[in-house]
Protein backbone atom coordinates (compact mmCIF):
# COMPACT_ATOMS: atom_id res chain seq x y z
CA UNK A 1 0.00 0.00 0.00
CA UNK A 2 1.41 3.40 -0.98
CA UNK A 3 2.50 5.66 1.86
CA UNK A 4 0.59 8.73 0.87
CA UNK A 5 -2.58 7.69 -0.78
CA UNK A 6 -4.17 10.01 -2.46
CA UNK A 7 -7.74 11.34 -1.48
CA UNK A 8 -10.69 8.73 -2.92
CA UNK A 9 -11.94 10.26 -6.43
CA UNK A 10 -15.94 10.96 -6.35
CA UNK A 11 -15.54 7.23 -8.86
CA UNK A 12 -14.06 5.19 -6.33
CA UNK A 13 -16.47 6.64 -3.79
CA UNK A 14 -19.36 5.87 -5.97
CA UNK A 15 -18.03 2.28 -6.09
CA UNK A 16 -17.82 1.65 -2.56
CA UNK A 17 -21.49 3.20 -2.22
CA UNK A 18 -22.58 0.69 -4.35
CA UNK A 19 -21.13 -2.39 -3.20
CA UNK A 20 -21.74 -1.50 0.26
CA UNK A 21 -25.43 -1.28 -0.43
CA UNK A 22 -25.58 -4.63 -2.71
CA UNK A 23 -23.59 -6.56 0.69
CA UNK A 24 -26.16 -5.28 2.93
CA UNK A 25 -29.13 -6.09 0.13
CA UNK A 26 -27.20 -9.62 0.34
CA UNK A 27 -26.69 -10.40 3.33
CA UNK A 28 -30.00 -8.89 4.53
CA UNK A 29 -32.51 -12.30 4.03
CA UNK A 30 -29.66 -14.37 5.53
CA UNK A 31 -29.38 -11.92 8.93
CA UNK A 32 -33.51 -12.36 9.01
CA UNK A 33 -33.86 -15.71 8.45
CA UNK A 34 -31.30 -16.00 11.70
CA UNK A 35 -33.14 -12.72 13.66
CA UNK A 36 -36.44 -15.08 13.13
CA UNK A 37 -35.20 -18.40 14.20
CA UNK A 38 -34.54 -16.81 17.80
CA UNK A 39 -37.60 -15.37 18.51
CA UNK A 40 -40.70 -16.04 20.42
CA UNK A 41 -43.77 -16.61 17.83
CA UNK A 42 -45.65 -13.35 18.82
CA UNK A 43 -42.52 -11.62 18.16
CA UNK A 44 -42.40 -12.52 14.49
CA UNK A 45 -45.46 -11.48 13.63
CA UNK A 46 -44.62 -7.58 14.65
CA UNK A 47 -44.55 -4.61 12.09
CA UNK A 48 -42.25 -2.77 12.50
CA UNK A 49 -39.66 -5.79 12.35
CA UNK A 50 -38.10 -6.23 15.64
CA UNK A 51 -34.57 -7.08 14.68
CA UNK A 52 -32.88 -8.25 18.12
CA UNK A 53 -35.84 -10.71 20.21
CA UNK A 54 -36.62 -9.41 23.74
CA UNK A 55 -35.37 -12.63 24.70
CA UNK A 56 -33.14 -14.81 23.01
CA UNK A 57 -35.26 -18.23 22.07
CA UNK A 58 -32.31 -20.69 21.92
CA UNK A 59 -35.12 -23.02 22.76
CA UNK A 60 -36.83 -22.41 19.11
CA UNK A 61 -33.92 -25.11 17.89
CA UNK A 62 -34.32 -28.17 19.67
CA UNK A 63 -38.37 -26.64 19.71
CA UNK A 64 -37.81 -27.26 15.58
CA UNK A 65 -35.80 -30.21 15.67
CA UNK A 66 -38.28 -32.43 18.05
CA UNK A 67 -41.16 -31.16 15.76
CA UNK A 68 -39.35 -32.28 12.70
CA UNK A 69 -39.23 -35.78 14.14
CA UNK A 70 -36.48 -37.28 12.50
CA UNK A 71 -34.35 -34.67 12.05
CA UNK A 72 -31.33 -36.66 13.47
CA UNK A 73 -31.93 -39.47 11.04
CA UNK A 74 -32.50 -36.82 8.16
CA UNK A 75 -29.39 -35.51 8.66
CA UNK A 76 -27.60 -39.17 9.21
CA UNK A 77 -29.36 -40.02 5.92
CA UNK A 78 -28.05 -36.57 4.09
CA UNK A 79 -24.32 -37.58 5.22
CA UNK A 80 -24.07 -40.64 4.24
CA UNK A 81 -25.75 -39.55 0.94
CA UNK A 82 -23.39 -37.67 0.30
CA UNK A 83 -20.16 -39.45 1.52
CA UNK A 84 -20.81 -42.42 -0.94
CA UNK A 85 -21.69 -40.19 -3.56
CA UNK A 86 -18.24 -37.66 -3.25
CA UNK A 87 -16.71 -41.24 -3.20
CA UNK A 88 -18.11 -41.84 -6.65
CA UNK A 89 -17.68 -38.90 -8.79
CA UNK A 90 -14.27 -38.45 -7.28
CA UNK A 91 -13.05 -42.04 -8.51
CA UNK A 92 -14.50 -42.29 -11.84
CA UNK A 93 -14.85 -38.43 -12.85
CA UNK A 94 -11.21 -38.33 -12.56
CA UNK A 95 -10.77 -41.79 -14.51
CA UNK A 96 -12.61 -40.48 -17.08
CA UNK A 97 -10.81 -36.72 -16.90
CA UNK A 98 -7.52 -38.93 -17.27
CA UNK A 99 -8.88 -40.94 -19.84
CA UNK A 100 -10.15 -37.65 -22.04
CA UNK A 101 -7.18 -35.47 -21.10
CA UNK A 102 -3.55 -37.53 -20.51
CA UNK A 103 -3.93 -40.24 -23.30
CA UNK A 104 -3.81 -39.61 -27.36
CA UNK A 105 -6.31 -42.16 -28.91
CA UNK A 106 -8.38 -41.39 -32.02
CA UNK A 107 -11.81 -39.85 -32.09
CA UNK A 108 -11.34 -38.56 -28.11
CA UNK A 109 -11.89 -35.00 -29.04
CA UNK A 110 -15.52 -36.18 -30.85
CA UNK A 111 -16.44 -38.50 -28.00
CA UNK A 112 -15.70 -35.33 -25.18
CA UNK A 113 -17.89 -33.25 -27.07
CA UNK A 114 -20.65 -36.02 -26.74
CA UNK A 115 -19.76 -35.74 -23.28
CA UNK A 116 -20.21 -31.92 -23.20
CA UNK A 117 -23.30 -32.27 -25.29
CA UNK A 118 -25.16 -34.58 -22.90
CA UNK A 119 -25.50 -31.25 -20.09
CA UNK A 120 -27.64 -29.72 -21.74
CA UNK A 121 -29.83 -32.57 -21.53
CA UNK A 122 -32.68 -31.80 -18.19
CA UNK A 123 -33.21 -33.66 -15.63
CA UNK A 124 -36.75 -34.21 -16.11
CA UNK A 125 -36.62 -35.13 -19.61
CA UNK A 126 -35.15 -38.94 -18.45
CA UNK A 127 -36.87 -38.58 -15.12
CA UNK A 128 -39.50 -41.40 -16.12
CA UNK A 129 -37.23 -43.94 -17.86
CA UNK A 130 -34.86 -43.95 -14.99
CA UNK A 131 -37.30 -44.15 -11.94
CA UNK A 132 -38.88 -46.84 -14.19
CA UNK A 133 -34.78 -48.91 -14.58
CA UNK A 134 -34.81 -48.05 -10.74
CA UNK A 135 -38.33 -49.70 -9.67
CA UNK A 136 -37.31 -53.05 -12.12
CA UNK A 137 -34.23 -53.20 -9.88
CA UNK A 138 -36.38 -52.90 -6.44
CA UNK A 139 -34.57 -49.29 -6.08
CA UNK A 140 -37.62 -47.38 -4.95
CA UNK A 141 -37.63 -46.40 -1.15
CA UNK A 142 -33.76 -46.97 -1.14
CA UNK A 143 -31.04 -44.75 -1.31
CA UNK A 144 -28.83 -46.43 -4.33
CA UNK A 145 -30.75 -44.38 -6.90
CA UNK A 146 -29.12 -41.39 -5.74
CA UNK A 147 -25.90 -42.24 -4.67
CA UNK A 148 -25.20 -45.22 -7.20
CA UNK A 149 -25.12 -43.18 -10.66
CA UNK A 150 -22.46 -40.86 -9.16
CA UNK A 151 -19.74 -43.88 -9.27
CA UNK A 152 -20.58 -43.45 -13.44
CA UNK A 153 -18.63 -39.90 -13.79
CA UNK A 154 -20.63 -36.50 -14.48
CA UNK A 155 -20.24 -34.58 -17.33
CA UNK A 156 -19.54 -31.69 -15.64
CA UNK A 157 -17.41 -33.13 -13.49
CA UNK A 158 -14.92 -34.73 -16.03
CA UNK A 159 -15.22 -31.60 -17.60
CA UNK A 160 -13.42 -29.52 -14.61
CA UNK A 161 -10.91 -32.31 -14.00
CA UNK A 162 -10.07 -32.22 -17.53
CA UNK A 163 -9.32 -28.52 -17.45
CA UNK A 164 -7.14 -28.99 -14.31
CA UNK A 165 -5.22 -32.75 -16.19
CA UNK A 166 -4.82 -30.44 -19.18
CA UNK A 167 -2.97 -28.18 -17.12
CA UNK A 168 -0.11 -30.31 -15.97
CA UNK A 169 3.04 -30.61 -18.30
CA UNK A 170 2.98 -33.58 -20.91
CA UNK A 171 6.66 -34.42 -19.79
CA UNK A 172 5.90 -35.98 -16.79
CA UNK A 173 3.83 -38.72 -18.41
CA UNK A 174 6.61 -39.38 -20.70
CA UNK A 175 9.04 -39.58 -18.37
CA UNK A 176 7.21 -41.89 -16.15
CA UNK A 177 6.54 -44.25 -19.28
CA UNK A 178 9.94 -44.33 -20.45
CA UNK A 179 10.36 -45.92 -16.80
CA UNK A 180 7.98 -48.47 -17.70
CA UNK A 181 5.34 -47.21 -15.60
CA UNK A 182 1.67 -48.37 -16.33
CA UNK A 183 -1.09 -45.89 -17.42
CA UNK A 184 -2.84 -46.61 -14.27
CA UNK A 185 0.44 -46.18 -12.39
CA UNK A 186 0.74 -42.57 -13.75
CA UNK A 187 -2.89 -41.68 -13.35
CA UNK A 188 -2.83 -42.90 -9.18
CA UNK A 189 1.18 -41.94 -8.59
CA UNK A 190 1.53 -38.97 -10.49
CA UNK A 191 -1.43 -37.12 -11.36
CA UNK A 192 -3.76 -37.44 -8.87
CA UNK A 193 -1.42 -36.30 -6.26
CA UNK A 194 -0.69 -32.99 -8.52
CA UNK A 195 -4.14 -32.52 -9.01
CA UNK A 196 -5.98 -32.61 -5.09
CA UNK A 197 -6.87 -29.32 -5.26
CA UNK A 198 -9.27 -29.87 -8.19
CA UNK A 199 -10.26 -33.43 -6.78
CA UNK A 200 -11.44 -31.46 -3.63
CA UNK A 201 -13.47 -28.75 -5.65
CA UNK A 202 -14.95 -31.82 -7.36
CA UNK A 203 -15.44 -33.55 -3.97
CA UNK A 204 -17.13 -30.01 -2.55
CA UNK A 205 -19.75 -29.67 -5.39
CA UNK A 206 -21.13 -33.21 -5.17
CA UNK A 207 -21.71 -32.83 -1.57
CA UNK A 208 -23.32 -29.51 -2.15
CA UNK A 209 -25.20 -30.78 -4.50
CA UNK A 210 -26.24 -34.25 -3.04
CA UNK A 211 -26.95 -32.02 0.09
CA UNK A 212 -29.06 -29.67 -1.59
CA UNK A 213 -30.82 -32.40 -3.85
CA UNK A 214 -34.61 -31.99 -3.68
CA UNK A 215 -36.49 -33.43 -7.17
CA UNK A 216 -34.33 -36.96 -6.36
CA UNK A 217 -34.95 -37.92 -2.84
CA UNK A 218 -38.61 -36.55 -3.28
CA UNK A 219 -39.38 -39.40 -6.19
CA UNK A 220 -37.00 -41.78 -4.44
CA UNK A 221 -37.98 -42.12 -1.19
CA UNK A 222 -41.01 -43.28 -0.19
CA UNK A 223 -40.52 -43.81 4.30
CA UNK A 224 -40.09 -40.43 6.30
CA UNK A 225 -37.79 -42.20 8.22
CA UNK A 226 -35.61 -42.33 5.01
CA UNK A 227 -35.93 -38.64 4.10
CA UNK A 228 -32.92 -36.37 3.65
CA UNK A 229 -32.74 -33.01 5.68
CA UNK A 230 -33.64 -30.95 2.24
CA UNK A 231 -36.92 -33.25 2.08
CA UNK A 232 -37.38 -33.29 5.37
CA UNK A 233 -37.22 -29.33 5.92
CA UNK A 234 -39.95 -29.27 2.66
CA UNK A 235 -42.33 -31.85 4.53
CA UNK A 236 -41.63 -30.25 7.62
CA UNK A 237 -42.97 -27.38 6.21
CA UNK A 238 -45.96 -28.32 4.52
CA UNK A 239 -47.07 -29.80 7.52
CA UNK A 240 -46.46 -26.25 9.78
CA UNK A 241 -48.34 -24.27 7.15
CA UNK A 242 -47.01 -20.93 7.36
CA UNK A 243 -47.43 -20.26 10.99
CA UNK A 244 -44.70 -21.33 12.78
CA UNK A 245 -42.20 -19.35 11.50
CA UNK A 246 -39.77 -19.15 14.44
CA UNK A 247 -39.20 -23.12 13.87
CA UNK A 248 -39.45 -22.74 10.06
CA UNK A 249 -36.28 -20.68 10.04
CA UNK A 250 -34.03 -22.32 13.29
CA UNK A 251 -34.66 -25.61 10.96
CA UNK A 252 -33.76 -23.83 7.92
CA UNK A 253 -30.44 -22.20 9.43
CA UNK A 254 -29.67 -25.78 10.52
CA UNK A 255 -30.13 -27.02 7.29
CA UNK A 256 -28.04 -24.44 5.89
CA UNK A 257 -24.93 -24.44 8.64
CA UNK A 258 -23.17 -27.41 7.80
CA UNK A 259 -22.95 -25.89 3.92
CA UNK A 260 -21.51 -22.51 5.80
CA UNK A 261 -18.50 -23.80 7.88
CA UNK A 262 -17.99 -25.63 4.83
CA UNK A 263 -17.43 -23.36 2.65
CA UNK A 264 -15.80 -20.96 5.11
CA UNK A 265 -13.06 -23.81 5.52
CA UNK A 266 -12.38 -24.46 1.89
CA UNK A 267 -13.49 -21.03 0.73
CA UNK A 268 -10.54 -20.55 -1.87
CA UNK A 269 -11.01 -24.27 -3.83
CA UNK A 270 -14.60 -23.13 -4.02
CA UNK A 271 -14.15 -19.74 -5.74
CA UNK A 272 -11.39 -21.14 -7.38
CA UNK A 273 -13.45 -24.05 -9.12
CA UNK A 274 -16.23 -22.27 -10.21
CA UNK A 275 -14.35 -19.70 -11.77
CA UNK A 276 -13.01 -22.44 -13.90
CA UNK A 277 -16.37 -23.96 -14.79
CA UNK A 278 -16.56 -20.92 -16.86
CA UNK A 279 -13.42 -20.93 -18.41
CA UNK A 280 -13.11 -22.45 -21.90
CA UNK A 281 -9.91 -23.48 -23.03
CA UNK B 1 -2.57 -48.32 -36.38
CA UNK B 2 0.57 -49.32 -34.82
CA UNK B 3 1.13 -51.24 -31.65
CA UNK B 4 1.23 -47.95 -29.37
CA UNK B 5 -1.42 -46.17 -31.09
CA UNK B 6 -3.80 -49.43 -30.49
CA UNK B 7 -2.37 -49.37 -26.57
CA UNK B 8 -3.72 -45.89 -26.06
CA UNK B 9 -6.83 -46.26 -27.79
CA UNK B 10 -7.36 -49.49 -25.02
CA UNK B 11 -5.88 -47.51 -22.38
CA UNK B 12 -8.66 -44.44 -22.77
CA UNK B 13 -11.25 -46.43 -23.65
CA UNK B 14 -10.86 -48.07 -20.12
CA UNK B 15 -10.04 -44.89 -18.68
CA UNK B 16 -13.61 -43.06 -19.49
CA UNK B 17 -15.45 -46.52 -19.49
CA UNK B 18 -17.76 -45.55 -15.87
CA UNK B 19 -18.09 -42.78 -17.94
CA UNK B 20 -19.47 -44.65 -20.84
CA UNK B 21 -21.51 -46.94 -18.91
CA UNK B 22 -22.95 -44.38 -16.94
CA UNK B 23 -23.94 -42.41 -20.59
CA UNK B 24 -25.40 -45.77 -21.74
CA UNK B 25 -27.29 -45.86 -18.57
CA UNK B 26 -28.97 -42.64 -18.02
CA UNK B 27 -28.47 -40.40 -20.70
CA UNK B 28 -28.91 -42.87 -24.19
CA UNK B 29 -30.87 -45.35 -23.15
CA UNK B 30 -33.51 -43.20 -20.89
CA UNK B 31 -33.41 -40.77 -24.03
CA UNK B 32 -34.50 -43.07 -26.63
CA UNK B 33 -37.40 -45.22 -23.79
CA UNK B 34 -38.62 -41.32 -23.09
CA UNK B 35 -38.89 -40.58 -26.82
CA UNK B 36 -41.07 -44.08 -27.06
CA UNK B 37 -43.17 -43.69 -23.99
CA UNK B 38 -44.09 -40.25 -25.10
CA UNK B 39 -45.71 -42.03 -27.55
CA UNK B 40 -47.40 -44.63 -25.32
CA UNK B 41 -50.30 -44.25 -23.08
CA UNK B 42 -48.11 -45.79 -19.83
CA UNK B 43 -48.77 -45.32 -16.08
CA UNK B 44 -45.92 -47.82 -14.56
CA UNK B 45 -48.28 -50.15 -13.17
CA UNK B 46 -49.62 -51.47 -16.32
CA UNK B 47 -47.23 -52.21 -19.71
CA UNK B 48 -47.18 -49.26 -21.95
CA UNK B 49 -49.30 -49.12 -25.07
CA UNK B 50 -48.60 -47.62 -27.95
CA UNK B 51 -50.58 -44.68 -28.95
CA UNK B 52 -48.62 -42.90 -31.52
CA UNK B 53 -48.84 -38.58 -31.50
CA UNK B 54 -51.60 -38.75 -29.35
CA UNK B 55 -50.19 -37.42 -26.35
CA UNK B 56 -48.68 -34.64 -28.53
CA UNK B 57 -52.20 -34.19 -29.93
CA UNK B 58 -53.51 -33.95 -26.25
CA UNK B 59 -51.01 -31.34 -25.23
CA UNK B 60 -51.41 -29.19 -27.69
CA UNK B 61 -54.94 -28.52 -26.87
CA UNK B 62 -54.48 -29.04 -22.79
CA UNK B 63 -55.00 -25.31 -21.51
CA UNK B 64 -52.60 -26.31 -18.53
CA UNK B 65 -50.03 -27.25 -20.57
CA UNK B 66 -49.74 -23.61 -22.41
CA UNK B 67 -50.48 -22.41 -18.95
CA UNK B 68 -46.91 -23.99 -17.91
CA UNK B 69 -45.23 -23.18 -21.17
CA UNK B 70 -46.42 -19.22 -20.69
CA UNK B 71 -45.41 -18.66 -17.41
CA UNK B 72 -41.97 -20.95 -18.19
CA UNK B 73 -40.83 -18.50 -20.62
CA UNK B 74 -42.20 -15.71 -18.66
CA UNK B 75 -39.85 -16.74 -16.09
CA UNK B 76 -36.85 -17.42 -18.52
CA UNK B 77 -37.19 -13.90 -20.24
CA UNK B 78 -36.85 -11.68 -17.13
CA UNK B 79 -34.91 -14.14 -15.03
CA UNK B 80 -32.31 -14.52 -17.54
CA UNK B 81 -31.52 -10.84 -18.61
CA UNK B 82 -31.88 -9.70 -14.97
CA UNK B 83 -29.56 -12.18 -13.54
CA UNK B 84 -26.73 -11.76 -16.33
CA UNK B 85 -27.26 -7.89 -15.41
CA UNK B 86 -26.83 -8.26 -11.84
CA UNK B 87 -24.09 -10.64 -11.93
CA UNK B 88 -22.06 -8.46 -14.54
CA UNK B 89 -22.46 -5.40 -12.62
CA UNK B 90 -21.42 -6.79 -9.33
CA UNK B 91 -18.49 -8.51 -10.65
CA UNK B 92 -17.78 -5.05 -12.75
CA UNK B 93 -17.90 -3.24 -9.35
CA UNK B 94 -15.77 -5.86 -7.65
CA UNK B 95 -13.33 -5.95 -10.19
CA UNK B 96 -12.82 -1.83 -9.97
CA UNK B 97 -9.75 -1.54 -7.75
CA UNK B 98 -11.71 -2.13 -4.19
CA UNK B 99 -10.04 -2.76 -1.07
CA UNK B 100 -12.29 -5.74 0.61
CA UNK B 101 -12.96 -7.62 -2.24
CA UNK B 102 -12.09 -10.61 -1.35
CA UNK B 103 -15.29 -9.90 1.83
CA UNK B 104 -17.64 -8.28 -0.92
CA UNK B 105 -17.36 -11.86 -2.67
CA UNK B 106 -17.91 -14.09 -0.03
CA UNK B 107 -21.35 -11.70 0.59
CA UNK B 108 -22.16 -12.14 -3.12
CA UNK B 109 -21.34 -15.54 -3.00
CA UNK B 110 -22.80 -16.97 0.18
CA UNK B 111 -26.29 -16.67 -0.58
CA UNK B 112 -25.65 -19.00 -4.04
CA UNK B 113 -25.28 -21.90 -1.15
CA UNK B 114 -28.49 -22.09 0.28
CA UNK B 115 -29.82 -25.27 -0.71
CA UNK B 116 -33.11 -24.65 -2.38
CA UNK B 117 -35.53 -25.85 0.34
CA UNK B 118 -34.35 -23.46 2.68
CA UNK B 119 -33.95 -20.51 -0.67
CA UNK B 120 -37.82 -21.53 -1.09
CA UNK B 121 -39.02 -21.26 2.62
CA UNK B 122 -36.98 -18.29 3.32
CA UNK B 123 -38.03 -16.39 0.62
CA UNK B 124 -41.62 -17.57 1.65
CA UNK B 125 -41.15 -15.45 4.50
CA UNK B 126 -39.28 -12.29 3.08
CA UNK B 127 -42.30 -12.23 0.56
CA UNK B 128 -44.73 -12.43 3.21
CA UNK B 129 -47.48 -9.96 2.93
CA UNK B 130 -48.46 -8.49 6.64
CA UNK B 131 -44.97 -8.92 8.00
CA UNK B 132 -42.29 -9.78 5.24
CA UNK B 133 -39.28 -7.99 5.03
CA UNK B 134 -39.48 -7.12 1.53
CA UNK B 135 -42.81 -5.08 1.87
CA UNK B 136 -41.97 -3.81 4.74
CA UNK B 137 -38.80 -1.78 2.92
CA UNK B 138 -41.50 -1.19 -0.06
CA UNK B 139 -43.58 0.67 2.66
CA UNK B 140 -40.99 3.43 3.02
CA UNK B 141 -40.93 4.71 -0.46
CA UNK B 142 -45.12 3.93 -0.62
CA UNK B 143 -46.37 5.58 1.93
CA UNK B 144 -44.10 8.97 0.85
CA UNK B 145 -45.83 8.85 -2.57
CA UNK B 146 -49.08 8.45 -0.94
CA UNK B 147 -48.77 11.14 1.37
CA UNK B 148 -47.62 12.87 -1.72
CA UNK B 149 -50.13 11.95 -3.91
CA UNK B 150 -53.16 11.43 -1.63
CA UNK B 151 -52.83 7.35 -3.50
CA UNK B 152 -53.37 4.68 -1.65
CA UNK B 153 -50.29 2.15 -2.88
CA UNK B 154 -50.25 -0.85 -1.02
CA UNK B 155 -47.10 -3.46 -1.82
CA UNK B 156 -48.40 -7.17 -2.99
CA UNK B 157 -49.77 -9.99 -1.49
CA UNK B 158 -46.62 -11.61 -3.34
CA UNK B 159 -47.18 -15.15 -3.83
CA UNK B 160 -50.58 -15.59 -3.10
CA UNK B 161 -51.46 -12.89 -6.09
CA UNK B 162 -51.23 -14.45 -9.33
CA UNK B 163 -49.99 -11.34 -10.62
CA UNK B 164 -47.01 -10.93 -8.43
CA UNK B 165 -46.13 -14.81 -7.85
CA UNK B 166 -43.64 -15.04 -10.48
CA UNK B 167 -41.76 -11.68 -10.05
CA UNK B 168 -41.40 -12.95 -6.44
CA UNK B 169 -39.84 -16.75 -7.97
CA UNK B 170 -37.56 -13.87 -10.00
CA UNK B 171 -36.42 -11.72 -6.92
CA UNK B 172 -35.27 -14.71 -4.65
CA UNK B 173 -33.49 -16.52 -8.00
CA UNK B 174 -32.27 -13.13 -8.34
CA UNK B 175 -30.15 -13.37 -4.91
CA UNK B 176 -28.60 -16.39 -5.80
CA UNK B 177 -26.81 -15.38 -8.61
CA UNK B 178 -23.50 -15.54 -6.68
CA UNK B 179 -22.39 -18.33 -8.86
CA UNK B 180 -22.06 -15.91 -12.14
CA UNK B 181 -20.51 -13.20 -9.99
CA UNK B 182 -17.92 -15.36 -9.56
CA UNK B 183 -17.17 -16.89 -13.20
CA UNK B 184 -18.02 -13.40 -14.47
CA UNK B 185 -15.13 -11.76 -12.51
CA UNK B 186 -12.81 -14.38 -13.29
CA UNK B 187 -13.23 -13.50 -17.11
CA UNK B 188 -12.88 -9.79 -16.18
CA UNK B 189 -9.59 -10.55 -14.36
CA UNK B 190 -8.44 -12.20 -17.42
CA UNK B 191 -8.95 -9.38 -19.74
CA UNK B 192 -5.32 -7.48 -20.87
CA UNK B 193 -4.80 -4.36 -18.77
CA UNK B 194 -2.18 -3.09 -21.83
CA UNK B 195 -5.62 -3.01 -23.61
CA UNK B 196 -7.06 -0.33 -21.06
CA UNK B 197 -4.32 1.06 -20.42
CA UNK B 198 -3.96 2.47 -24.39
CA UNK B 199 -7.67 3.33 -24.26
CA UNK B 200 -7.00 5.36 -21.33
CA UNK B 201 -4.15 7.32 -23.66
CA UNK B 202 -6.75 7.73 -26.53
CA UNK B 203 -8.69 9.21 -23.71
CA UNK B 204 -11.54 6.84 -23.07
CA UNK B 205 -14.54 6.97 -20.51
CA UNK B 206 -15.75 4.15 -18.35
CA UNK B 207 -18.87 3.26 -20.51
CA UNK B 208 -16.26 3.68 -23.53
CA UNK B 209 -13.80 0.84 -21.74
CA UNK B 210 -16.69 -1.48 -20.68
CA UNK B 211 -18.47 -1.16 -24.07
CA UNK B 212 -15.66 -1.77 -26.22
CA UNK B 213 -12.84 -3.54 -24.31
CA UNK B 214 -14.57 -5.26 -21.55
CA UNK B 215 -17.59 -6.46 -22.91
CA UNK B 216 -16.27 -7.64 -26.35
CA UNK B 217 -12.96 -9.64 -24.36
CA UNK B 218 -15.53 -11.56 -21.78
CA UNK B 219 -18.28 -12.59 -24.46
CA UNK B 220 -17.29 -15.78 -24.27
CA UNK B 221 -18.02 -15.85 -20.51
CA UNK B 222 -21.34 -14.16 -20.96
CA UNK B 223 -21.89 -16.46 -23.53
CA UNK B 224 -21.42 -19.52 -20.99
CA UNK B 225 -23.59 -17.98 -18.46
CA UNK B 226 -26.77 -17.57 -20.61
CA UNK B 227 -26.08 -21.06 -21.43
CA UNK B 228 -26.16 -22.06 -17.89
CA UNK B 229 -29.15 -19.57 -17.71
CA UNK B 230 -30.92 -21.15 -20.46
CA UNK B 231 -30.64 -24.64 -18.96
CA UNK B 232 -31.13 -23.57 -15.32
CA UNK B 233 -34.31 -21.12 -16.10
CA UNK B 234 -36.07 -24.11 -18.37
CA UNK B 235 -36.36 -26.98 -15.87
CA UNK B 236 -36.89 -24.43 -12.32
CA UNK B 237 -38.66 -26.82 -10.24
CA UNK B 238 -37.45 -26.98 -6.65
CA UNK B 239 -38.10 -23.54 -5.85
CA UNK B 240 -41.50 -22.85 -7.17
CA UNK B 241 -43.11 -26.16 -5.62
CA UNK B 242 -42.03 -25.56 -2.02
CA UNK B 243 -43.03 -22.15 -2.39
CA UNK B 244 -46.08 -23.00 -3.10
CA UNK B 245 -45.89 -25.77 -0.51
CA UNK B 246 -46.06 -28.38 -3.40
CA UNK B 247 -48.61 -27.08 -5.43
CA UNK B 248 -48.69 -24.68 -8.65
CA UNK B 249 -49.36 -21.32 -7.12
CA UNK B 250 -52.65 -18.84 -7.27
CA UNK B 251 -54.41 -19.31 -10.50
CA UNK B 252 -51.68 -21.71 -11.69
CA UNK B 253 -49.30 -18.53 -11.56
CA UNK B 254 -46.32 -21.22 -9.98
CA UNK B 255 -47.02 -23.96 -12.67
CA UNK B 256 -43.74 -24.49 -14.48
CA UNK B 257 -42.92 -26.94 -17.51
CA UNK B 258 -41.30 -29.20 -14.69
CA UNK B 259 -43.83 -28.92 -12.20
CA UNK B 260 -46.79 -30.31 -14.68
CA UNK B 261 -44.14 -32.86 -16.13
CA UNK B 262 -43.77 -34.16 -12.24
CA UNK B 263 -47.35 -33.68 -11.34
CA UNK B 264 -48.65 -35.69 -14.71
CA UNK B 265 -45.58 -38.75 -13.64
CA UNK B 266 -45.78 -38.61 -9.61
CA UNK B 267 -49.50 -37.33 -9.10
CA UNK B 268 -51.23 -38.56 -12.15
CA UNK B 269 -48.70 -41.60 -13.09
CA UNK B 270 -49.71 -40.46 -17.04
CA UNK B 271 -46.22 -41.07 -17.74
CA UNK B 272 -46.31 -40.89 -20.84
CA UNK B 273 -47.75 -37.74 -21.10
CA UNK B 274 -44.92 -36.48 -18.58
CA UNK B 275 -42.74 -37.63 -21.37
CA UNK B 276 -43.99 -35.67 -23.93
CA UNK B 277 -43.71 -32.68 -21.84
CA UNK B 278 -40.33 -33.39 -21.61
CA UNK B 279 -39.35 -33.76 -24.77
CA UNK B 280 -41.08 -30.31 -25.23
CA UNK B 281 -38.85 -28.90 -22.59
CA UNK B 282 -35.81 -30.50 -23.95
CA UNK B 283 -36.57 -29.50 -27.67
CA UNK B 284 -36.96 -25.99 -26.05
CA UNK B 285 -33.45 -25.67 -24.51
CA UNK B 286 -32.07 -27.20 -27.36
CA UNK B 287 -33.42 -24.82 -30.07
CA UNK B 288 -32.36 -21.65 -27.52
CA UNK B 289 -28.99 -23.20 -26.88
CA UNK B 290 -28.50 -23.55 -30.95
CA UNK B 291 -29.86 -20.16 -31.47
CA UNK B 292 -27.48 -18.59 -28.67
CA UNK B 293 -24.35 -20.46 -30.62
CA UNK B 294 -25.48 -19.13 -33.26
CA UNK B 295 -25.70 -15.47 -32.35
CA UNK B 296 -21.93 -16.08 -30.54
CA UNK B 297 -20.85 -17.04 -33.78
CA UNK B 298 -21.18 -13.04 -35.05
CA UNK B 299 -20.65 -11.45 -31.63
CA UNK B 300 -18.25 -13.70 -29.41
CA UNK B 301 -14.68 -13.13 -29.70
CA UNK B 302 -12.45 -15.82 -28.78
CA UNK B 303 -8.78 -14.99 -28.18
CA UNK B 304 -6.49 -16.48 -30.40
CA UNK B 305 -9.13 -17.47 -33.17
Amino acid sequence: MPANRSPISFSTLLVYVALGVAAFAFLLPLAWMVSTSLKPLNETMSVPTRWIPSTIRWENYPEAIAEMRYFWRYAANSLWICLLSVIGTVTSSALAAYGFSRIEWRGRDKVFLVLLATMMIPFPVVMVPIYGFFKELGWIGTFKPLWVPAFFASAFNVFLLRQFFLGLPRDISEAARMDGCSEFGIFVRIILPLCKPALLVVALFQFLYSWNDFLGPLIYLTDQRDFTLALGLQSFQSQSGGTAWHHLMAASTLVLLPVIVLFFFTQKSFIQGIATSGSKQ
Amino acid sequence: MNPSERRNLRNGLLFISPWVIGFLTFCVYPVIKSFYLSLCDYSILSPAVFTGWQNYVELAGDEVFWTAVSNTLFFAVFAIPLGLLLSLALAVLLNANVRGRGVFRTIFFLPSLVPMVCLAVLWQWMLNGDVGLVNEALRVPLNAINSLLGSELRPPNWLSDARYAKWGLIFTMLWGVGNSVVIFLAGLQDVPVHLYESAEMDGANFPQKLWHITLPTISPVIHFNLIMGLIGSFQVFAVPYVMTGGGEGPGRSMLFLATYLYQNAFEFWNMGYACAIGFVMFVIILTLTLLANKLSERHVFYAGK
